[in-house]
């Protein structure tokens, strides 16, 4: 299990506001006691002691706020990291554009190229000015290549985007949304002055937000849907007990909360495109906070209950594609691993197209699926990068994982195959090691469960799709429930392979059904971690 | 003047040259006519029968298109020898792989080098290196080819409980950059694996 560095250390972050405070009156009270003195060495002493100490103290308390940015587009949805470099917000260039089109790109030395579909761009490291599809532009800020990777301004976005997609672009520059073409989904309000009253929230698209409770207000967050202010940042309604709505959006997200002096109850209806906001009766809202009660449940499982029959959230409905991830109490680590890289190019799809490169880009979109469904996900790689066997099983092992899930492509055949490994015969197991070609063998009932459950997920998305056995490493390596997917295409042909509209559905079943098994994993693993003493190759 | 006795002395050694010549000339003649005379004596094959008595015998053909293995009956002639049977029924195998149309082609270069027959229960299949280089990559081909080879041999070769396959007489990571070939394949396992 892995947790962000957030999750780790919740206390130091909430107390940062207060040590602040006392930080400030231990430095004002010192000072003051400084220029009283009239000693220069001890003065001179006294303040490098202050300022070493205000420096290790800011180093170790700054919260580490994880930044993102979430991209919209007819194709695909996901977020991406942003990192800051010399005061500017950075992004990913191939990242951004991989789940868009065909994408390829060269670092050398300080020249950095990439080609878009038919778009030739070229980026010096340092320099502002880059030429793209044979035209200059100007960044507002140096271009930068990391580990091969280059990293472009989010200010520039909406500047040179449209030259790379030939659409408009649009970007949120406060909330770090980016809107590729006309994707936005528009919301209305309509209060009805029932008893009691019911507000209902019409967008123009399916959404699918997480939603919360909290004393006076419930709250939506817009992490995967392009919902977009609805002209207003606050709503006021003329009723007592629905009062206001207000909008806000920030960090890739938008966030809808309608207050309220009663709890409120929501539910979907109309294919997702309209949340029905309701008052619970006094009588119900005496349930659900009696059921909020249970350990494991939140408090609009308890909601919900209320209101059975209705397509209303739960967060503990593992039937429920849409659950919330903040209903997962404990976060799940789901390794992924985009099979193949480097040198080592992995099936030939097309005389250009190579298996490691359909991974690469399968694994982020499978990352970001997992990832709004509550998992903590580990990339096995980022980039175009070599790793033997058994460094990948090592990594999933020692990071005990809930689940792995290895990625293949393949040009031949229809759909897509799930594997479960094909134990050999097995070496010698020494004490209480376990013999490293057969470390999966405890786990492998669930593996079966996880491949039939992602089988079921992508026959019901019309996806051809059948599990087997077979002997493909690292599968029997790792000691955690371990699947391997084998992407093959569609109607459409190879060319599905590199769609990401193709990948995002094989992306969304895979996750849908890890999703729907996750409760067996916890089991698995903490009778594992009980049970070994080490698997070691 | 070259004194007497030394003359005498390079005349018994050039004497003794001579006949220890023709005594090597004789011995090597009489080796090479015991040679073939062991090799005339040897009734064994050197190759398999082209023609001659039939056997029927099952081989497990794989179908890239339904993702499985088929069963299916054959005449071929097969040798005495139970390591020569193995290497015929699997070259009886690839010719099926290597016609026009094939359900699982192979390459036409694909061959069986060898098969070694180690008791107890053990086999070693050797492929040759077109075999492996030219086989198309992913995972459903690559094992379906294995659990092809292995549950053929292990059908008609009674006994057999543990296959390895070689490559060139080497062993290889992976097939064709999926199915690991490093490790010993457990025959009931595979077989218990392919009916499901």
């Amino acid at each position: 299990m892995r947790w962000s560095k957030r999750e780790q250390f919740p206390v130091l972050s909430s107390q940062f506001s207060v040590g602040s405070r006392v930080l400030s009156d231990v430095l004002r009270a010192g000072l003051r006691e400084i220029l009283r003195t009239e000693n220069w060495e001890l003065r001179t002493g006294s303040c490098l002691a202050i300022l070493l100490a205000a420096v290790i103290f800011l180093s170790a308390a700054a919260p580490d706020e994880d930044k993102h940015i979430s991209v919209f587009s007819p194709v695909a949805n996901y977020t991406l990291p942003v990192l800051e470099r010399s005061g500017h917000e950075y992004v990913g260039l191939l990242e951004l554009l991989e789940p868009l089109g065909r994408v390829t790109s060269h670092a050398s030395g300080r020249q950095w190229t990439l080609r878009y579909n038919k778009v030739d761009a070229e980026f010096v490291a340092g320099r502002t000015r880059a030429r793209i599809g044979g035209r200059d532009f100007d960044f507002t800020a140096p271009f930068v290549i990391e580990n091969s990777r280059g990293l472009v301004p989010l200010s520039s976005l909406s500047g040179f985007l449209p030259r790379f997609l030939g659409t408009s672009v649009t970007y949120r520059e406060s909330a770090r949304r980016l809107f590729v073409g006309e994707v936005g989904i528009q919301v209305s309000f309509q209060l009805e002055a029932t008893n009691p009253p019911r507000l209902n929230l019409n967008f123009s698209g399916p959404v699918n937000p997480t939603i919360s409770t909290e004393p006076g207000k419930l709250r939506m967050v817009f992490k995967r849907d392009p919902v977009v202010s609805p002209g207003s940042a606050s709503i006021s309604f003329d009723d007592k007990i629905i009062t206001q709505a207000n909008y806000t959006e920030g960090n890739g997200e938008a966030e809808l909360d309608v207050a309220a002096s009663e709890p409120l109850l929501a539910t979907f209806s109309n294919d997702r495109k309209t949340i029905v906001i309701s008052a619970v009766e006094q009588s119900a809202a005496v349930s659900a906070g009696t059921t909020s009660q249970n350990p494991g449940q939140t408090p609009n499982s308890g909601a919900a209950a209320a209101n059975p029959g209705a397509d209303a959230f739960s967060g503990n409905n593992t039937g429920n594609n849409n659950a919330s991830p903040n209903a997962t109490v404990h976060r799940i680590l789901a390794v992924v691993d985009p099979a193949h890289g480097g040198e080592e190019r992995g099936a030939a799809l097309t005389d250009k197209l190579a298996e490691k490169d359909v991974t690469l880009g399968f694994g982020r979109l499978l990352r970001h699926e997992l990832e709004i469904r509550g998992f903590a996900v580990a990339l096995l790689r980022e980039g175009d990068t070599t790793s033997n066997l058994d460094q990948r099983a090592s990594a999933a092992n020692v990071a005990h994982a809930g689940v792995y899930i290895s990625l293949h492509a393949v040009s031949q055949g229809t759909g897509a195959h799930v594997y479960t490994a094909l134990l050999p015969v097995e070496g010698t197991s020494k004490g209480t090691f376990h013999a490293w070609n057969a470390a999966q063998a405890p786990a492998l009932p669930i593996s079966h469960l996880v491949a039939t459950a992602i089988v079921a997920e992508f026959q019901k998305r019309q996806f051809p799709a059948r599990d087997s056995s077979a002997s493909l490493r690292p599968l029997n390596n790792v000691f955690m429930p371990a699947v391997a997917v084998e992407l093959a295409p569609g109607a459409g042909g190879v060319g599905d392979l590199t769609s990401a509209n193709y990948q995002q559905r094989a992306a969304a079943a895979i996750a849908d059904a890890v999703f729907s098994v996750r409760d067996r994993f916890g089991v698995q693993l903490g009778a594992q971690l009980g049970a070994q003493s080490g698997v070691r190759p | 003047m070259i004194p007497r006795h030394l003359l005498i002395g390079v005349a018994t050694l050039l004497v003794l040259v001579v006949s220890m010549g023709i005594y090597l000339r004789q011995m090597r003649l009489r080796a090479r006519e015991l040679d073939y005379a062991e090799a005339e004596a040897d009734a064994s094959p050197v190759a398999p029968p082209t023609s001659g008595p039939t056997e029927t015998v099952t081989l497990y053909v794989a179908d890239d298109a339904a993702g499985t293995l088929r069963a299916r009956s054959a005449q071929i002639p097969l040798p005495g020898g139970r390591q020569q049977r193995a290497e015929e029924l699997l070259r009886a195998l690839l010719r099926i792989y290597q016609q026009p149309g094939a359900a699982h082609p192979l390459a036409p270069a694909a061959d069986i080098r060898s098969i070694f027959l180690v008791d107890p229960g053990a086999a070693v299949i050797d492929l040759n290196a077109a075999f492996a280089d030219q086989h198309r990559s992913g995972i459903l081909s690559e094992q379906l080819t294995v659990n092809s080879l292995v549950e053929t041999l292990a059908f008609n070769v009674p006994g057999i409980q543990r296959v390895n396959i070689l490559v060139e007489g080497k062993t290889r990571e992976t097939l064709a950059g999926h199915a690991d070939l490093t490790e010993t394949f457990d025959v009931p396992t595979l077989v218990q694996a392919g009916s499901q």
